[in-house]
């Protein structure tokens, strides 16, 4: 374990290496990392993250929200995941408050936020091969990005900040022909799933440049607190969606992909995977879809509809009430982890019995993934940097918050 | 689903795997414990952190040998004034555990637990960074989201949202 220990400030040590700075604003980085680099030729001795470029104090806002109010600040957090943010907020502050939540909301929740594991592999694949010299994918995967955020425009008018879960539902009844549209969309997204591993899973750059490349093993991956694929690539067998099921997960059938090597390949191979069963879920949830409610039976926490708000003085009356001066939460404090498509994304919320959160901590994926990249690294050639970096999927927004 | 009231006697919780555990090791480590809402936490005394963790870690029946978060709560004005808050899980009994330790406001410090989870670095470094809280014998206590030169705590309760203009 020694090569774990945290590393010390880089200064220039002996004269057989250097320092190269690396970003924050580098292509590769995935948005504004900063990597020091101690490098002896082409050789990694030291590497050093460099964070906070992209702080915005979205924790500190949040204390200062009403608790509806801090819906949309989540979408800004994980801006490649936003219905998943939206998700395990809403979920925290629902158990908080000891809401049921209807069926058809939690099949909603569940469809929409495999599509939104899809949208964010779906970026993941193609920026990831971009950096190691694949251009194609990247086209590819943008196209049927483009449909995926149409579906989310058709059902919350946004494409990228949706908003769409609030605390006790949904915030529209889905429009009609939606259904269609994503069963269309499960019917064709397999073979294009086909067609992006047609071009990489096989081709022997691919498998040069990711083989054995930027390996941890799955103690050291435990003990870093990695998450999500960049755990189960090193054949840890854990999913929050399968093991710890929240908004019925555990009626949906779906296979956990698992590799063994723990490589960039390996991580790779795990996010494919899962873009199959995800497609798997969304067609199952289409399928299903329960017939009732979008909304809890909470007229001082949930919005009433416009339409009896035309017609019902109490309604109205509610509405006033809960726009004005939000609603109060029990006293007490909840820890909620959903997966994210990119690890454990946990939402700590306090409440001191007041209509704003006393404390909102988002436990970020990407921060302890990060963490895992100079035992990565370490030893390695400087191109596998990029290599490494694109196989833990980071978005600095979420690392930085 | 009505909420259930908060259990707060530590006899009732006794039987609780943890607790037991912790009780078994050093009666003086649990100060309080708390299940409410489905979720348990415990109350650490702030010297035996380190060592409570390690333990929870090795345990052979269910061991929490996951550490998910590390963070902090401000209960100003009130003293005590910080509650450093760990979330540990169990991969292989799927199962959560909050610990919780209580601090003074004047200087706030505990032990890190880096030596036992390396993961735990970031996490507390940003638990120093947001809340000023001192964590003895962690490896490059600097800050990690704010700039290196930032005076104050922005997450403390008596640090205005809008920052000091």
């Amino acid at each position: 374990m020694a090569h774990l220990s945290p590393t010390p400030a880089l200064e220039p040590g002996q004269d057989r290496t250097m320092i190269l700075n690396m970003g924050p604003h580098h292509p590769s980085t995935h948005g504004v990392l900063r990597l020091i680099l101690e490098i002896d030729g082409e050789n990694i001795v030291r590497i050093m993250p460099d964070i906070g470029y992209l702080h915005t104090g979205i924790e500190k806002t949040c204390e200062a929200k009403f608790y509806q109010q801090v819906v949309p600040l989540t979408d800004r957090i994980d801006y490649l995941c936003p219905l998943t943010n939206n998700l395990c907020y809403v979920l925290a502050v629902e158990k908080l408050l000891g809401l049921e939540i209807p069926p058809k909301a939690q099949w909603m929740r569940v469809m929409l936020n495999e599509l939104t594991r899809i949208n964010s592999h779906l970026v993941w694949l193609g920026t990831h091969a971009l950096d190691i010299g694949a251009m194609t994918v990247f086209l590819y995967c943008f196209r049927e990005r483009e449909d995926i955020l149409r579906l989310f425009e058709m059902v919350s008018g946004q494409r990228m900040m949706t908003s769409y879960f609030r605390i006790g539902g949904l915030a529209l009844e889905p429009p009609l022909g939606f259904s269609e549209k994503v069963r269309d969309f499960a019917k064709r997204f397999p073979s294009k799933v086909d067609e992006y591993e047609n071009l990489l899973t096989g081709n022997p750059i691919w498998g040069m440049r990711t083989k054995g490349v930027a390996r941890i093993t799955a103690e050291d991956a435990i003990a870093l607190g990695a998450s999500g694929p960049t755990l189960r690539g090193s054949g840890v067998d854990f999913d929050l969606r399968r093991d710890m099921p929240y908004s019925s997960y555990d009626k949906f059938k779906f296979k956990v992909p698992v590799s063994q090597d723990g490589d960039v390949f390996a991580r790779y191979a795990c996010r494919v995977a899962e873009m199959r069963e995800s497609i798997a879920i969304v067609q199952q949830a289409v399928d299903g879809m329960p017939e009732g409610a979008i909304k809890a039976v909470a007229p001082k926490v949930v919005l009433p509809d416009r339409e009896m708000m035309k017609t019902q003085m109490e309604a109205l009356i509610y509405h006033f009430k809960i726009i004005t001066e939000g609603f109060a939460v029990p006293a007490g404090e909840v820890y909620q982890a959903v997966e994210s498509p990119r690890g454990e994304m946990g939402y700590y919320v306090v409440s001191d019995g007041t209509a704003k959160p006393y404390r909102v901590h988002m436990r970020a994926a990407c921060l302890a993934n990060l963490q895992a990249l100079p035992s990565m690294c370490q030893g390695r050639l400087l191109a596998d940097v990029v290599a490494a970096i694109g196989s833990i999927d980071i978005v600095l927004g979420e690392i930085d918050r | 689903m009505a909420l259930e009231p908060a259990i707060t006697d530590l006899e009732q919780l006794k039987s609780h795997p943890a607790i037991a555990k912790l009780i078994a090791w050093n009666p003086a480590a649990v100060q309080a414990a708390k299940f409410d809402r489905d979720e348990i936490s415990i109350y650490i005394e702030r010297s035996l952190i380190r060592d409570a963790c390690e333990l929870l870690r090795d345990e052979a029946d269910c061991p929490f040998n996951y550490l998910a978060d590390v963070t902090c709560v401000d209960w100003f004005p009130s003293e005590p004034r910080f509650e450093v808050i760990y979330h540990l899980l169990s991969i292989t009994k799927k199962e959560r555990v909050r610990l919780k330790v209580r601090l003074d406001g004047s200087s706030p410090a505990l032990d890190s637990v880096t030596p036992v989870w390396p993961g735990a670095n970031y996490f507390e470094r940003e638990v120093y960074d947001l809340f000023g809280v001192r964590f003895a014998g962690h490896p490059y206590l600097r800050r990690l989201l704010m700039p290196e030169d930032w005076e104050g705590y922005p997450l403390r309760k008596d640090y205005p949202v809008e920052g000091y203009r």
